[in-house]
């Protein structure tokens, strides 16, 4: 396949960022060579592909790499045009933009300081997730995605790829935080039943671990978070599931000034 | 929300996000409304056109609101896509473009609102932060005539309106952007030569008055 010479996929194997590109490669039936990397100890390949982040993903088509995992998601979908994860029409792809946006820029964070913490800080993060699926529980009932089996309509699309790897985590921190509830299938029936349709895909079930394995590695993970103060002590990136952000950190004390919200 | 035909921006004079949604508009010639929000006060078409964020711009076309200046100048370019085309047409440049632009939106905003809310050490940090931020931004420049290589692209849009505000973060950090990115000093320059540049950016002393009645406001000394 001469469009692929050379795609290398730099990754890790509890990133749900890595997993967009895992899954979207495989809806494609591109091949490619898939490299693990300990996020603990950065190789300099990946240091060098990706110096202004230092992070997995990293996609590298003719040694010529790309960072960011919407942007990657982007890219396959331009270079491989079958099988398209993105609509054609630009409405469309703004909102599929938008929502992918919303997912990386509020929910998972939220849910990543969900994971990171505990007491107060914890129930307010857990307050932010609810409200964040609110919102995406009213687009899917009444919204822009109303009747829609997937997002993308009768077949996964990009923001499916986007918002189900990682929504997967949501089902595991309950288990490992018991009294947390993220994701009620009554509080958002809808949510629940479009990701019950994706875990079912054959695809979506080659690219995600075994929830056993992430149960383990979520365990261990939340245990050495709260075994450090409140911070991103030793727990690289990716390997804070669902997000990249560190923990809820006081800000400036100084009111968030902006110029396009209130 | 009635689909009248036609098209509509919801914005805040002064906002860099704004901005680039006029300077988007303005390369392709699209015409448009133009609405002031009075952001302590956001009216009713705001809120439903953008319920999850409540922010501007949002662009409203036939009646559809498109919320998040990027996505925003993606739509337009893709829409309005028989003249100046925004973004490079091969995959990886186009990849590289909405990596730099997303470069600019998780950076130059909020290190540059740490300029001018913050003093002492934290001021220090931001300041030497910015300068990292220029230095990159002026290696990706290089020697080209615009971010987008000789047309002025989506990277372009992206960083310009805050050109406007070097002003206000040299005076407030005491530095010289000229001084630590002359490339990115001239490009700006470049950029104002362009019509739909010079009649959306706002002087740069009149956005530091802005900026200095924020100060007032919220009481930074």
């Amino acid at each position: 396949m001469e469009k692929s010479s050379s795609l290398k996929l730099f990754g890790s194997w509890a990133s749900s960022y890595t997993h967009r590109v895992q899954l979207a490669l495989k809806l494609k039936n591109i091949k490619f060579e898939y490299i693990e990397e300990d996020l603990s100890n950065k190789s300099e390949a990946l240091l060098q592909f990706n110096p202004i982040y230092k992070k997995v993903p990293v996609l590298v088509h003719d040694d010529r790499p790309l960072a960011e995992s919407v942007i990657i998601l982007q890219y396959v979908d331009e270079v491989w045009n079958e099988r398209p994860i993105l609509p054609a029409d630009p409405y469309e792809r703004a909102v599929m933009r938008f929502w992918c946006h919303f997912a990386d820029d509020k929910l998972g964070p939220a849910v990543g300081v969900v994971f990171a913490s505990s007491g107060e800080v914890q129930n307010a993060a857990v307050d932010q997730v609810h409200e964040n699926l609110a919102l995406i529980e009213r687009e899917l009932r009444e919204g822009y995605f109303k009747g829609r089996k997937f997002f993308g309509g009768d077949s996964i699309g990009l923001l499916d790829i986007v918002l189900g790897c990682g929504s997967y985590w949501l089902a595991v921190f309950e288990e490992v935080m018991t009294g947390v509830k993220l994701v009620d299938p009554e509080a958002f029936p809808l949510f629940h039943a479009w990701l019950r349709e994706f875990e079912a895909l054959d695809e979506v079930k080659e690219t995600i671990p075994a929830v056993d394995k992430l149960l383990e590695y979520a365990k261990a993970v939340r245990a050495m978070l709260l075994g450090h103060c409140m911070g991103n002590t030793g727990v690289t990136d990716a390997a804070t599931p669902a997000t990249t952000a560190a923990p809820a950190t006081a800000t400036a004390s100084v009111p968030d000034i902006t110029v396009d919200s209130s | 929300m009635a689909s009248e035909k036609g098209v509509m921006l919801l914005d805040f004079w002064v906002s860099p996000f704004g901005q680039r949604a006029r300077i988007a508009l303005a390369e392709k010639g699209v015409q448009y409304e133009y609405k002031e929000e009075n952001l302590t006060e956001k009216s009713e078409l705001l809120l439903k056109a953008n319920p999850v964020h409540k922010k501007i711009p949002v662009l409203i076309h036939d009646g559809k609101p498109v919320c998040e200046s990027l996505i925003i100048v993606e739509y337009i370019n893709e829409v309005w896509s028989d003249k100046a085309p925004l973004m490079p047409s091969d995959p990886y440049q186009k990849a590289q473009a909405r990596f730099w632009a997303d470069f600019v939106d998780k950076k130059v905003y909020d290190c540059g609102s740490r300029l001018w809310k913050l003093k002492g050490e934290e001021q220090q940090a931001a300041k030497k932060e910015m300068i990292e931020i220029l230095q990159l931004l002026e290696a990706q420049l290089g020697d080209k005539k615009y971010f987008g290589g000789d047309s002025f692209g989506f990277v372009d849009v992206a960083f310009v309106p805050f050109t406007s505000w070097f002003y206000s973060y040299e005076t407030c950090a005491n530095f010289s952007v000229e001084g630590v990115a002359p490339k990115i000093a001239q490009w700006a320059k470049r950029c104002m030569e362009r019509e739909s540049v010079a009649k959306t950016l706002y002087d740069p002393k009149k956005v530091y008055e802005f900026v200095c009645f924020l100060k007032k406001k919220f009481g930074v000394e």
